[in-house]
């Protein structure tokens, strides 16, 4: 009964938490965006002390359920758990825990996180770790099957669906997501419970308070036959048949073991004689370990920046000459936009300052999943992997739109509506003199300006020996070309103006981002 | 029971893919929608054919005149859409099935079809004997590179060599008023000499008439038929159809009332061409309460039926072109021209009534004919009005959030506008250079429309309407 209760809750949470990853529209967040909330990590970083409080408490009474129900990550860890079952019955055996190795990923995780390597913190955080497997694996077949929808719909003249586009954000996270889920397979369809018990953070500190909760399963001495049957059900490997022991810090309160006990030796009580839990120590070793990985994320990637760099002053040179008209029809190739090299990288209104996101953000991909404007990706650059970056090509931060800010668990997005959104300046706008049309093509624009949310761009008249550089077609002289004047004190960094900029595949204008956002 | 089972599923399956290919089809038939309508039921006439006389040869011309400018491509839309190849078999077809009915005039350019129109249509036609058909071709010379003698004279020969002919039936000088109006026309065709080659070429019996198609400026139409006892224009093609009879005007100020074009020509004597009877499927894709009126006066007639009775019904008519992609186009003008049923005069007075009523309607006045693409910031300009007119037309244009169903036309304007138009070839990138404006038959001022629309668009998207 208590088993089919937790599977059952676990589903529900398993499904639904999915589902926040699948749903583009974003509908879903308002009944089930307080799954993401209640996750332990993000709880802790978004200071939600209810969340947190409540956890703790539900830890110290239960066990960890938490582990059982809540977490995603674990809960998929049994779904290959139990096909791994299928494969071979009673696959599992005690073992003892290995203290060393889980305390010492707690205490690199906590100094990852004190020294800000935002990176390391998003690879180990369950939660986060699932968000990316969702977002990376299963989101883009969610993605075309709703498109498949969206196609018949528009054959029968339906606006039920609509099509949404599917891209890789970003290949080393999409490497990682994936590399996550064989490992995490393989381990969970052998050995059950292992990574929760050897390596995540949330499960060891979990298991602290586990050893002492009220409620746990208790070995019945005088009814067990020693038959062993819960200890090679175990996927935390936690029972100790021979000493009738179980290990409370790795017991994940599955209730596998009471279903399958066929004397009922095993029941979920307070125990009366207080059986002393064995309490594993060693938190010495923790430190070493942690520096030589911070080191390695220290280093900038100097090299491919520098590569953009020339890239982008060699692309200058190709130009999109309008070409002659001589019959009708037909449309002109439109080549794809390359993102820019920003000095100062991109994130989203009420991310604060780079700092404050870089520390708060998991890196779960739940902003990636619901930005309806492809704006933000995963960042490649080694501190910052996984967490998310903005960049332009594909769509703008449009002024109607707060939903990262809505959906972020972790309170890396503070919450903010559109009017504060469209105040928060999170960059400001450069212009780039020998890309921007008037000068190029000798051709009116003016379409930065045109869309400009705040006004921040008015057009001058184009003066000087510029005038004259290549791509001019005959009789524009009596035209009067204007070139864009940005008002860096106005302009709050959308990049409308990046993304409708007609000049490819580098814009004429784009957007470099500010360390600490303000209000303009 | 197992085999009848069987028997019952594969006829299942069938009546299902019947139904599929029906509702393929219908779907189709909804977007590229030229002329005529798949009024199914009704046989197609085998012969009866309205034919006018040609005062100048004495051509017998059918009065349904095959426009060659909407050939359909092999995805099935038109060759205009997208960049697909023309579907050469289907034109076979088309042309087969067209002169087997009587029509024997067929109107092409070298720019139709991007430029592969002529050829197609010469594939088909050499097929058949040469007195069966009349060839109408242009002097489509809009790039400022072909306005020399030469660039000219080379693009007239290849019309010929495209076409496998070695006459042409009826030419034209195509586009006169387009672009800056008189200026654009002297430099086309007056300040190069090319109208006294045409008319040498006339005399040497390469030509067998000479005339030009009208849009746009009416300075140029007025200055050419001034001129007529030196041109002796044989023919002139117009825009007529009945909305235009007394509102091109108001359409658009830079456009002339196809009435006082009609009459004009009319006082000399000299044949019309008709084009756009439908106003590029517009007439044919009307507004359902006009759908209504047309079906109650005659439930059996097409929508497009009307539009071409019209064009159709004055005597000084030689023939009327539709761009007919489909069979289905093919087979209703069919219906309504093997024999032509003149308009009563109160029926005449009925189509200007519901012109009155479609005026109502604020569409923009494009015909999908495409001249002003490719834009080459990769616009799909025709794709973005005519979306706009679609929702016009649907009531899918709420004027404020307080509309009863704003939030379903909202969807279905946004919806739609990202189907028909990729996002990276709507209005939003239009820079307002302006390049598309002086190809545009009807003088739409595209830029200024297009701007309108994103304006529009981006009120719907952030929900401040």
């Amino acid at each position: 009964m208590l088993r089919k209760i937790r599977i059952t809750l676990a589903l529900i949470f398993f499904v639904c938490v999915t589902l926040l990853f699948l749903d583009f529209t974003g509908t879903l967040h308002a009944w089930l965006g307080w799954m993401a909330k209640i996750q332990f990590f993000p709880a802790v970083l978004a200071l939600n002390a209810g969340v947190i409080v409540a956890l703790v408490l539900l830890t110290l009474i239960f066990g960890r359920v938490y582990c059982s129900v809540i977490c995603p990550l674990g809960v998929m860890q049994d779904v290959f758990a139990w096909l791994g079952k299928k494969q071979k019955k009673n696959r599992y055996t005690y073992s003892k825990a290995k203290s060393w190795l889980r305390y010492a990923m707690l205490g690199l995780f906590i100094i990852a996180l004190i020294a800000g390597v935002g990176s390391f913190v998003a690879l180990l955080e369950p939660y986060s770790a699932y968000g990316r497997i969702a977002s990376n694996i299963l989101a883009p077949v969610y993605g075309w099957i709703n498109n498949l929808f969206a196609l018949i719909a528009e054959r029968a003249d339906s606006y039920a669906f609509y099509s949404t586009d599917v891209w890789l954000k970003s290949l080393p996270t999409f490497i990682i997501a994936a590399v996550m889920l064989v490992l995490i397979a393989v381990l969970a369809w052998r050995n059950g419970r292992t990574w929760c018990n050897t390596i995540c953070p949330v499960g060891t500190f979990l298991s602290f308070l586990a050893r002492f909760s009220w409620l746990k399963p208790v070995i019945d001495t005088d009814k067990c036959i020693s038959c062993r049957k819960c200890e090679r059900n175990c996927k935390a490997s936690c029972i100790d048949i021979a000493n009738h022991k179980i290990d409370y810090s790795r017991c994940v309160t599955c209730m596998d073991c009471i279903g399958n006990c066929p004397k009922d030796a095993i029941s979920y009580i307070h125990p009366k004689k207080a059986a002393a839990p064995a309490v594993t120590g060693g938190q010495a070793e923790a430190a070493s370990g942690a520096d030589r990985k911070a080191d390695k994320a220290e280093s900038v990637d100097t090299a491919r920046r520098g590569f953009l760099t020339a890239s982008l002053m060699a692309a200058t040179a190709v130009t999109v000459k309008a070409q002659e008209k001589k019959v009708d029809g037909g449309l002109a190739v439109i080549e794809d936009k390359v993102i820019p090299d920003r000095l100062v990288p991109l994130v989203p209104p009420g991310a604060v300052s780079l700092r404050h996101f870089a520390q708060y953000c998991t890196g779960c991909q739940l902003c990636v999943s619901v930005c309806p404007n492809g704006v933000l990706r995963p960042a490649t650059d080694l501190m910052r992997m996984m967490q998310p970056e903005m960049s332009y090509e594909r769509g703008y931060c449009r002024p109607e739109c707060t939903k990262c800010s809505e959906v972020c668990p972790a309170g890396a997005i503070r919450p903010i509506d559109k009017a504060e959104k469209s105040s928060t300046q999170i960059g400001h706008a450069e212009w780039v003199m020998h890309n921007c049309i008037p000068v190029r093509d000798g051709q009116e624009c003016g379409n930065c300006a045109r869309h400009c949310p705040t006004g921040a761009i008015q057009m001058v008249p184009l003066k000087g020996h510029h005038r004259h550089r290549g791509g001019r077609e005959e009789g524009n002289d009596g035209k009067n070309l204007m070139i864009p004047a940005v008002n860096t004190e106005k302009c709050i960094g959308c990049g409308a103006c990046e993304n409708l900029c007609p000049a490819r595949p580098f814009s004429a204008i784009y957007v470099v981002g500010h360390e600490v956002h303000r209000t303009v | 029971m197992e085999k009848k089972n069987d028997i019952s599923r594969r006829e299942f399956l069938k009546t299902a893919g019947a139904a599929g290919a029906l509702s393929l089809g219908l779907a189709a038939c909804g977007d590229g929608r030229t002329a005529g309508s798949a009024s199914g039921s009704q046989a197609v006439p085998s012969g009866g054919m309205t034919y006018r006389t040609n005062p100048t040869t004495g051509d017998k011309v059918s009065l349904l005149g095959y426009g060659c400018m909407r050939w359909p491509s092999v995805g099935g839309r038109s060759a205009r859409e997208g960049n697909e190849e023309i579907d050469q078999e289907m034109v076979n077809r088309l042309v087969d099935f067209a002169i087997e009915h009587g029509v024997n005039y067929f109107d092409t350019s070298p720019a139709y079809c991007r430029g592969t129109s002529e050829r197609a249509t010469g594939i088909a036609l050499s097929r058949h004997p040469r007195e069966k058909y009349l060839i109408a071709t242009k002097m489509s010379n809009f790039a400022p590179s072909t306005w020399t003698r030469e660039g000219a004279v080379a693009m007239y020969h290849n019309s010929m060599k495209e076409l496998q002919v070695d006459y042409l039936d009826y030419y034209l000088l195509h586009g006169i008023g387009m672009g800056s109006g008189m200026e654009e026309m002297m430099a086309r065709y007056f300040d190069n000499g090319i109208i006294d080659f045409l008319m040498e070429e006339r005399k040497a019996g390469r030509i067998r008439n000479l005339g030009f198609s009208y849009h746009g400026d009416v300075k140029c139409f007025d200055w050419l038929l001034e001129r007529h006892d030196v041109y002796k224009w044989d023919f002139v093609q117009i825009q007529l159809n009945y909305l235009d009879w007394k509102y091109a005007k108001q359409i658009n100020p830079r456009n002339t009332d196809a009435e006082y074009l009609y009459n004009a020509l009319a006082e000399r004597g000299i044949p019309a061409i008709i084009m756009e009877p439908l106003l590029g499927g517009r007439l044919s894709n009307v507004p359902d309460n006009i759908v209504a009126q047309f079906k109650e006066r005659d439930p059996q007639s097409s929508v497009a039926s009307w539009a071409f009775r019209f064009a159709g019904s004055l005597s000084g008519v030689l023939t009327v072109l539709s761009g007919m992609t489909r069979m289905e186009h093919l087979q209703d003008n069919l219906r309504t021209y093997c024999p032509l049923n003149p308009l009563t005069d109160e029926e005449f007075q009925f189509l200007q009534d519901t012109a009155t009523r479609m005026m109502q309607f604020d569409t923009i006045p494009c015909n999908d004919c495409k001249y002003c693409m490719p834009c080459p910031y990769g616009l799909d300009i025709p794709a973005i009005l005519l979306h706009y007119n679609k929702c016009l037309n649907e009531g899918n244009i709420p004027e404020s959030s307080t509309d009863p169903e704003y939030r379903k036309a909202r969807r279905a304007y946004l919806v739609g506008y990202d189907r028909s138009v990729p996002r990276l070839r709507q209005a939003s990138h239009c820079i307002g250079c302006g390049q598309c404006s002086p190809h545009c038959p009807q003088r739409i001022d595209i830029p200024a429309e297009l701007h309108r629309i994103d304006a529009y668009v981006e009120r719907l998207r952030q929900n401040t309407l």
